[in-house]
């Protein structure tokens, strides 16, 4: 049990795919600029990822490796597909405001790297749990990113006024740039900041060290 | 004439694949630590994309789109998966004539090539390209103007990481942390062409 424990915790913060891994980081940021967009979009992507998981290590001992990147594109394809036709049925406004970002879960390597990674070597259903934590870990700095600019970008929150306007009466102005994609490149930055300042084991190493000796105070 | 410029320009700049649509992110971020690597990517995603969304763009309008194949059948939900397939054949084809015809490219290319299949930019300029209903010669312009901004924004980044690292970079910051704070000050140069009308 506690296998899967950490399976399903690990991606949370220690082990996390966008701010270690450097997986995923594509297309789904740009729809970070409102909450209720970026909680459709991490549900699609996590059910994605546990369900091409399940299916991708289900079949991994039968699939020969030279074409295994096609098999993997096909079944995660199929799924995105599935994930968007029920987009469209029962959220069809949403669906149309993430335009071509659902369909982008294919290419999202966070998908292909899991199955890679993981799916190719392991049993159904800590593939699948693998899948959710992943989906999980991900959703998570997605809707922080999110919850940050549409805050501060447009004072709501899902669309619920939380800072009051000035424009309505109240005395927030908001902040322009937090709309823009450079706000979500920034706060990407800051977060990781912040996590490896927490856990320290996860700075990288400068490719150059300044010599001590070198630097000014010591002249 | 002057409206096809227009979508070039307005693809390599306004509408910057990597810095207002965040696509192609991975490798964008992975492969863009030396800038002759960079450019040989930058090269090699513009020639996969110039090809990949015309062609892509016959096969919406000669299979997929209502009463073309079939009368009364609509089979644009298959859309997803002809065009990732497209994608991997193209990359495939354009493989093997590299291998047969210029070996000195595709030495230099080497694995990035098939790692194109997987970057994002490639699929969201088909997907943008079916979402804006582009004719075969707008989608022919747009996938060159698309490929040349997504290889002008790595080359870019790639400039500035040779010289990030001589600096000294707080800990927490260091790697991953001080590139995304980079790319964003891109991204807001990039802010300045919004808006242009050509």
């Amino acid at each position: 049990m506690s296998e899967t424990r950490k399976v399903l915790i690990d991606p949370l913060v220690d082990n996390n795919p966008i701010t270690l891994q450097i997986l995923g980081i594509c297309s789904a940021l740009a729809v970070t600029s409102s909450l209720k967009n970026s909680l459709l979009m991490a549900i699609a992507l996590t059910a994605v990822l546990a369900f091409s998981n399940a299916s991708i290590s289900a079949i991994r001992n039968h699939i020969p490796s030279n074409i295994r990147i096609i098999v993997q594109m096909t079944i995660i394809a199929s799924l995105v597909i599935v994930v968007d036709q029920i987009m469209r049925a029962y959220a069809y406004d949403t669906a149309k405001q993430l335009s071509v970002f659902v369909g982008l879960i294919i290419t999202n390597c966070i998908v292909m790297g899991r199955a890679e990674a993981y799916a190719m070597k392991n049993g159904v259903g800590m593939s699948f749990m693998d899948g959710i934590g992943n989906g999980l870990g991900y959703s998570l700095l997605l809707i922080i990113v999110a919850f940050f600019r549409e805050l501060f970008g447009s004072g709501t929150l899902f669309g619920f006024e939380i800072l009051k306007l000035t424009k309505n009466g109240g005395w927030y102005e908001p902040n322009g740039l937090m709309l823009l994609p450079p706000s979500a490149f920034f706060i990407i930055g800051l977060i990781i900041w912040v996590v490896r300042t927490w856990k320290p084991e996860q700075v990288e190493q400068p490719d150059f060290k300044i010599h001590e000796q070198h630097a000014l105070g010591d002249r | 004439m002057e409206a096809m410029l227009s979508l070039f320009f307005k693809a390599v700049f306004v509408e910057n694949m990597a810095l207002t649509f965040f696509l192609g992110m991975c490798t964008f971020i992975a492969i863009s630590k030396k800038i002759s690597t960079a450019i040989g990517l930058g090269v090699a995603v513009m020639v996969v994309q110039m090809i990949t969304v015309p062609a892509n763009n016959l096969i919406l309008n000669v299979f997929l789109k209502e009463n073309v194949l079939l009368a009364g059948v609509d089979l644009r939900f298959l859309g997803l998966i002809s065009y990732i397939g497209v994608i991997a054949a193209m990359v495939q084809i354009l493989e093997m004539i590299l291998d047969k015809f210029f070996p000195a490219l595709y030495n230099a290319l080497g694995v990035f090539l098939p790692l194109i299949t997987v970057n994002c930019a490639i699929l969201g300029g088909s997907l943008f390209m079916v979402e804006r209903d582009y004719t075969f010669g707008e989608s022919v312009v747009y996938g060159v103007g698309s490929g040349f901004g997504w290889a002008l924004a790595i080359v870019a980044l790639a400039g500035v990481r040779e010289k990030l690292k001589y600096s000294d970079v707080p800990a927490g910051l260091q790697g991953l942390g001080i590139i995304f704070i980079t790319v964003g000050l891109m991204s807001l140069g990039f802010m300045a062409f919004s808006g242009i009308q050509l």
